[in-house]
This record gives structure tokens, sequence and C-alpha cells, in this order.
């Protein structure tokens, strides 16, 4: 087990650098510098442009300016937003936690009526059940994120009035940010009634998040439990006399689970690159908005590091599932 | 010219009448988040809005809604003769606002006049380096070069001396980059270390004082109650920072929102058909423009570009862009509701007949190709550009001018087109001032014409010293002839396609009073309560 983690590690220091040179590289092949940007059709005089390109310290050869990145990500400073002159740390941990709540609230929601859907379709297959879920999950996986939430929005939110539109909390709320993540600073913080509130607003964004690794889920659980149905364990353990029950959970569900898990991992990534439309919809301020806003500025620092942020914890998440993964099938820790 | 303070004096007895609205929460649906809140180092209208209509003062004011301008915290001035000196008397008694992070010990006087000024303008003072890319409102308004030099009199009269006279001197000082900021708070947080906290936790002497700022979410402001007008209608004043314009509306009509900003031209008609809500609607001070580069080849013919406008169907365009009634056909390079608008130019008609003919003339081969520039995603300005390029090609193309289109996102377009790569592109200018100086200027003077803002790369001798000369004189009358003047050549010349003059709208619930839509694209909520 430990030289299978210890391969593991050795594969994350080459990605890492090969993540940093990437950002590095693509952000300064778009034509425009963040003075320009800054600008806009204004006039930008020569002058005034060489001494902010010093200060920024833009000025200096490409190679340089690589070597000065990699030099302070050393020390741990991941710098300051040229636009706000907030430091890309600060921002990142203040909009982060929004991110992940809503991505955890997805994946609850896509993980449970997933995986319930899947196992459902299974066992009844060639139902007109299992059909409705093929179906709808097709469906859902086509979907456009940004037209599902608006119609979601007008349904719910304007006709019927059961959720409210957007944002993660009501306005007339004033919660002091402890944690970033507002279902537990409501819960620290002394309003009643702040915490259903907030959750009130997590349903709509959790749910358009949540479809596509619903859809993806459901259908991975249903194909994946319907192999292991077949094998000869599930058959001998039917044959023995063990409850229905017993056996879809235990001797199949546990087996069918090891891709399914897989998926979750891989869903991350999609959760993260879903947040930005998702965030955008339902203003809800997270750090796809923040990423976009930052290419558009030209802001270098937060383009670099917030994309090797994000991009160390899909890593990490991914890693962690691998080792999971060896832990659930031991014939993975052994393959060379 | 002395101007008294009686108008002042009705804003305040307006405010004061107001106040008694009610102390609801008026919750504003904008559109972006402010990048920070020390506005002289920035150039958009969100952060504008976030910081320099809320929390700072300048020492002249607009009125609300209005180009007009009335004294702020200047209670008067005097311009000397030749125009170079403008000497300002200071409002006594107002107050910068006391917060768990600032407590000021003293009124605000000419030191912080002065400090505002000198900071931007004086490479040697301890706070100019400080911002990391200077200064780029005031050095794109050249005001590094007109102002000589700005003189504390006594505590309460300032002095600024200009280079040369400048006519729209004193409304560019009701501009947020000429904010007053506290100059004893700047001294206490150079001397702790903490310069950084100037943008984020600012100190003006506006009606309103920051409470919270959360990115991407929500911007929160208590009233001021030391302000020196008294105490404005809305006790709590909260920005809802909602990106989508589709959501923005949603939230409204949820009531989650009492002011949505700048809805869609589509939306408009939905909104007005809903018994809870109203719509404000006023003529901006936009300009939505082709600029053609008159450098390149064919384009510098003064037949060429009239040929193209006449072969564009500008009804056509306008009608699917913008809708019915939501935009004015352009004529000129400024906006009719500005002085000097020369009232008998004519857009040039649709003919497409005669503009093959001026093509011939200048001997333009059939299936010239010319590049045309397009950004990528919507502006007030130009809500389509791939459709309203698509537009243009299939009129061109009824004439044997070929358009390749290249859209592309809006950093790269604006470098491309300073750097004058392009034959025609889609631009926008919405003016600062309400002076018409400040279109003509930075859009089409030979100095912006080098410097490549002037997108059409166009100069002309006459139109240059028209323009030239009425920056100088203050002479209303005088001024208006000769931009009137400015823009015959301008017609004659067609450097640009004028497209249009886009309207602004705002749309709100029905139980909000007291909001004014400025045509300057700024919204100040001063006046603004919830019923």
């Amino acid at each position: 087990m430990f030289s299978f983690i210890a391969r593991r590690v050795g594969l994350l220091i080459p990605t890492f650098f090969g993540i940093t040179l990437l950002t590095f590289a693509l952000i300064r092949l778009i034509p425009g510098d963040p003075v320009e940007v800054m600008m806009g059709e204004r006039r930008v005089d020569p002058e005034m442009h060489a001494q902010a390109m010093e200060r920024l310290g833009l000025n200096k050869p490409l190679y340089a300016q690589y070597i000065d990145y990699i030099g302070k990500l050393a020390q741990g400073d991941l710098g300051e937003s040229l636009r706000t002159r907030t430091s890309v740390w600060t921002e990142f941990t203040s909009l982060f936690p929004a991110t992940l709540e809503l991505s955890l609230a997805a994946l609850i929601f896509a993980g449970v009526l997933g995986l319930l859907a899947g196992v459902i379709a299974a066992l009844k297959r060639g139902s007109l059940f299992d059909h409705g879920v093929m179906g709808i999950s097709l469906a859902g996986y086509s979907m456009p994120i940004f037209w599902w939430g608006l119609i979601l929005i007008m349904f719910f939110s304007v006709s019927l009035g059961w959720t409210p539109v957007s944002g993660r909390i009501d306005l007339l709320y004033d919660i002091p940010p402890v944690t970033g993540f507002m279902l537990i600073d409501t819960l620290l913080s002394d309003e009643p009634g702040a915490f259903l509130d907030a959750l009130h607003h997590l349903i709509l964004p959790a749910i358009v998040l949540g479809t596509i690794p619903l859809a993806v889920i459901a259908r991975m659980t249903r194909s994946s439990m319907l192999e292991v149905l077949r094998e000869d364990y599930v058959r001998t353990a039917r044959a023995k006399g063990l409850s229905p029950a017993r056996v879809v959970f235990v001797h199949g569900l546990r087996n069918a689970l090891i891709p399914v898990l897989t998926v979750f991992g891989l869903q991350v990534g999609t959760l993260l690159a879903g947040a930005v439309l998702t965030e955008t919809i339902f203003s809800w301020p997270g750090i796809g908005k923040w990423l976009i806003e930052a290419i558009g500025a030209r802001d270098y620092p937060v383009v670099q590091n917030g994309i090797l942020l994000i991009a160390c914890l899909v890593i990490l998440v991914n890693f962690v599932v691998d080792i999971l993964y060896g832990f659930a099938n031991p014939r993975i820790r052994h393959q060379r | 010219m002395k101007l008294l303070s009686l108008r002042a004096s009705i804003a305040i007895a307006l405010l004061s009448a107001a106040a008694t609205v009610s102390a609801k929460p008026l919750v504003v649906c904008t559109e972006a988040s402010p990048e920070g809140f020390d506005i002289v180092q920035y150039t958009t209208a969100v952060t504008a809005d976030a910081s320099a209509e809320t929390i700072l003062e300048r020492l002249v004011a607009f009125t609300p809604g209005t180009t007009d301008t009335v004294p702020g915290l200047a209670e008067s001035w005097d311009i000397s003769e030749d125009g170079l000196t403008y000497t300002f008397k200071l409002r006594q008694g107002v107050k910068f606002q006391t917060t768990d992070y600032f407590k000021p010990t003293r009124d605000m006087n000419a030191d912080d006049v002065v400090w505002s000024f000198q900071r931007q303008l004086d490479p040697k003072h301890p706070w100019h380096a400080l911002s990391l890319v200077g200064y780029p409102y005031f050095e794109s308004m050249g005001f590094q070069d007109l102002i000589k030099s700005v003189e504390k009199v006594d505590d309460h009269t300032v002095k600024f001396i200009l280079s040369r006279p400048e006519s729209p001197f004193l409304r560019d000082l009701a501009m947020p980059f000429t904010s007053i900021y506290s100059a004893e708070y700047a001294d206490q947080l150079l001397k702790s270390k903490k310069t950084a906290e100037f943008n984020s936790k600012p100190i003006g002497t506006g009606p309103f004082i920051l409470t919270r700022y959360a990115k991407d979410a929500q911007v929160r402001y208590k009233a001021n109650p030391d302000y020196w007008k008294g105490k404005v209608p809305s006790e709590t004043l909260i920005f809802a920072i909602t990106l989508d314009n589709n959501t923005r509306l949603q939230k409204l009509k949820a009531n989650e929102c009492q002011v949505a900003l700048y809805p869609k031209p589509d939306d408009i008609a939905n909104i007005k058909a809903d018994p809870n809500l109203k719509i404000d609607e006023m003529e901006s001070m936009m300009t939505s423009y082709v600029a053609i580069n008159t450098s390149h080849k064919y384009l510098s013919d003064a037949r060429v570009r009239q040929a193209i406008n006449l072969a564009f169907d500008k009804k056509s365009y306008i009608r699917a862009l913008f809708g019915e009634g939501k935009a004015t056909e352009g004529v000129g390079p400024y906006p009719p509701t500005m002085i000097g608008y020369d009232t008998d130019s004519q857009s040039p008609a649709y003919d497409p007949e005669k503009a093959r003919a001026l093509l011939k003339d200048a001997g333009v081969p059939d299936g010239q190709v010319f590049t045309l520039f397009a950004r990528n995603g919507g502006a007030v300005t130009n809500p389509n550009p791939m459709v309203g390029a698509q537009m243009l090609q299939s009129d061109l193309a009824k004439v044997g001018i070929k358009i390749d289109i290249r859209i592309m996102e809006w950093g790269e377009m604006l470098k491309r087109a300073k750097n004058g790569e392009h034959d025609m592109v889609f631009a926008g200018w919405a003016g600062d001032n309400g002076d018409p100086d400040n279109f003509l200027t930075p859009n089409l003077s030979c100095d912006a014409a080098k410097n490549g803002e002037n997108y059409a790369r166009w100069c002309n001798k006459a139109f240059e010293e028209a323009i030239t000369k009425a920056r100088e004189i203050t002479e209303p009358t005088e001024r208006a002839a000769l931009y009137k003047q400015a823009q015959q050549v301008f017609n004659q010349e067609q450097p640009w396609i004028t497209l249009a003059y886009p309207k602004l709208f705002v749309a709100m619930r029905k139980n909000v009073e007291g909001f004014h839509i400025s045509p300057l694209t700024n919204n100040n909520f001063t006046t603004t309560g919830v019923k």
C-alpha cells in the first residue's frame, strides 16, 4: 500500500509544475495586459503604461517572471489581485466556501437520488420505471444549465413563490462571515430563522448544479449494478437463501460502487466547472465568477493561483478516490 | 463668476422633505462587484456607484438625474478672467464619517482637498506610487498636464491654477476621480503601515457609510448620521450583486430587490405590464458607432466612407437590436441632449444605388474585402455585436463590399483596435460629464488618432481647430456654434457610421420614491426611499 501511495504522490509533482507553467503561459498568450484592460476605451499614455508595468513586475522577460512566480509560491506567497489589491489567498478563502457548500449540497442531492434511482432501475430492468429513469437522466445530462436554472426560478420562485430567486440568504439578515459556510455561520449567529432561510436558498442551485452528476451517477449505478447482479457470487448469495435486501445492498451494491466511486471523483471537476454557470444564474458568490472576471481583466496572479488552487483540489480529491479505490479493490494496488 | 449655494439649499430642503419617507432598507440589484472603494484607482461605473455615489463627495456635484452642476463640498467659486485660476470656498462644518476604524478629530478642510489632488498629481507624494496602475481616469483626462498647481489659501479656500483655459473643468470636478478624501485618515494609515486598507475601509463625507462588503454577494451601507445635508431616506442601503440580468428581473418581481439596474431592452414591455413595477427611462449620454479606419487604403477616401454609410440600413439595425423606441437613430458624434448639437444634420438615408456609384467613382474594386472587429458578448451600446456585424456585412455585400467579421474578446479587441489593425470596428462611448468635449477630444481629435484611442484614426484640421477653440472658451453660445461647425465637418467626412443613441432604463417596484436615473450612467440613492 505504501509504494502505491508513493507512486501516486510522485506523479503529483510533475502535474503541479505542468499546471503552473500552463496557466502562466496561457494567460499571457491572450492579447492585452492588465493596464490596457483597466483603461478600456480610454487613452493609455505610453509612459504611464510603462511605469505601471514596471510596478507590477511585468516588464521583466517571461522566464524571469516565471522564476519570480515559482519563488514566491515556494514561500507560500500567492500574490495580490492586480484589480482589488487583496491577497489571492484571502479572496479564494472568502469565496471558496460558497462554492464548496453548493457543490457538496449538489453532490449529496446527486449521490443519494442517483444511487437510489440507479439501483431500482437495475432491479426493475425493462420496466416503465427503468425506461423513465434512463430517459429522464439522458434529458438531465443534455440539459443546458443556464436554461434549466432560469426555468426553475420562473416556476418555483416567481410563479409559486416557494423558493428565493437568488443569493445565499435574504439580505435583510446581516450575517457576519465566520467560516464562510452560510449554513454554519447562520447557526453561529443570533438571528432566528436565518439557518432555514439559508437552507431554503440552497435548494434550487443545488438541484441545478446536481442535475448532470445525478444523471451520470444514476446511469452508472444502473449499468454497474446490472453487471454485478449477473455475477456468480450474487447467484450463490441468492441460492443460500439470503434476504433480497442483503443480496442487493451487501453483495451487489458494495461491488457495483467501485466504478461509481470513480465517477464521483471525476464529478468534482464537473461540479466546479458547472459552478461557473450556476453561480452566475443564482448570484452565488463563489470562485467560478471570480476566475472568469480575472481572465477578462488579465489579473495574472488571480488566474494563475486560482486555477492552481482548484487544480490542486481536484487532484487531491482524485488522489483520495484512488486510495479509497485501492482499499475497495486490492487488485488495483498490485498493478504496476 | 460667482455661484451662490441657493441650489444646494433647495437640494437640502428637498432631501429633508424626502427623509420622512421611510426607514425600510433599500435593496438594489446591481450588475457587478466593485473592484474596490478607492475610486481614483479605477474607471468602471459599478465601482463609482459603490464608492463615489455613496461614501465620497466632490467639490462640485451633479444634480441627481441631470448633468447640471451645483455646489458640493465647495460652497462657491470664482474663476479668473483668463480662465486659468479657480478659487473654491469650502463648505464649513462638513464631517468625515466616524466608523470603528476611524474617528475624525477635525472637519473637512483645504488640506483634504490639496491631499486628494496632490496624491494623483505629484509623483513625490507619499501616496502617489501606492496605486499599482496609477490613476487611470485622472491621467486619461489629461489632468497632470492641465493642473499646474493646487494650493491652500486658508483653511477653507483652495486655489487651482491651470496651464490652459478649460471650459469643462467645473464639470470634471463633479466626476468620481476628483473625490475628496480625508488626509487625516490617510496619515494614520501611512503611519501604521496599513495603506492597503484605504481601498477596503473607505472614509468620506458622503451620505452612506460602508458596513460590509462580500465580493459577488452584497455591499451594505448605513446612513451617515453626521451627513451635512441631513439624514437620507434609506437607513440601510444594500447592493445585491446579481450578475445575470434575467435574474435581476426575477428578483425584482419577487420583491427581493426594489430597484434593478439596466434590464434588457426585450424585457421592458414585460416590466411595464407588471402592476407592481415601474420603469424609469432617459436619453443617455451614449453613442454607439462603427469607426472606419481612415488610415487604410480606400477608406481614407471620404467618398468610400459616405458610400458605406449610405449602404447601411441603420433603421432596420436599430429596430432589430434595440427595439422600437429604445434608442434614437444616430447622426453626429454626440447625442442631442448636449449643447451645440447640430439639429440641421440628418443621418444619411439608406441608398445602395448612390453608394454603388460613389464606390465606382472612388475606384474601389468589386468584392473588396474589409475587416470588421466586434466584441463577443453584448453591452448597452451594442446589445448583440454578432448580429450587428452580420447585418452590416449583408448590407455591404449588396454594394460589392465583402466584410470579414472578426469577433473577439473585449480586451483583445481594444488592443488590436488601438493598434489600428481593423478596417472597421464596433465601438461605443458613454459621456462622463455631459460636455461635448468629452466625446470629441478622446474619440476624434488628432492626438487621439496618434495614440489609437481615435479608432477612425481621423485627423481633420478644421474639426480640430473648432474643438480646440471650444474647449478654451466658456461662453455657451460661442461654444455651441463651434461644436455645430465641428459636427458639420464630421458629417461631411463621415469617419464613423453613427449607429444610435441608446436609452437607459432602470426598473423598480412601485413603492420606490425619489430615484433619478442619470444620463451619465451613475446611480445615486441619496434621495431614494421605499414607501
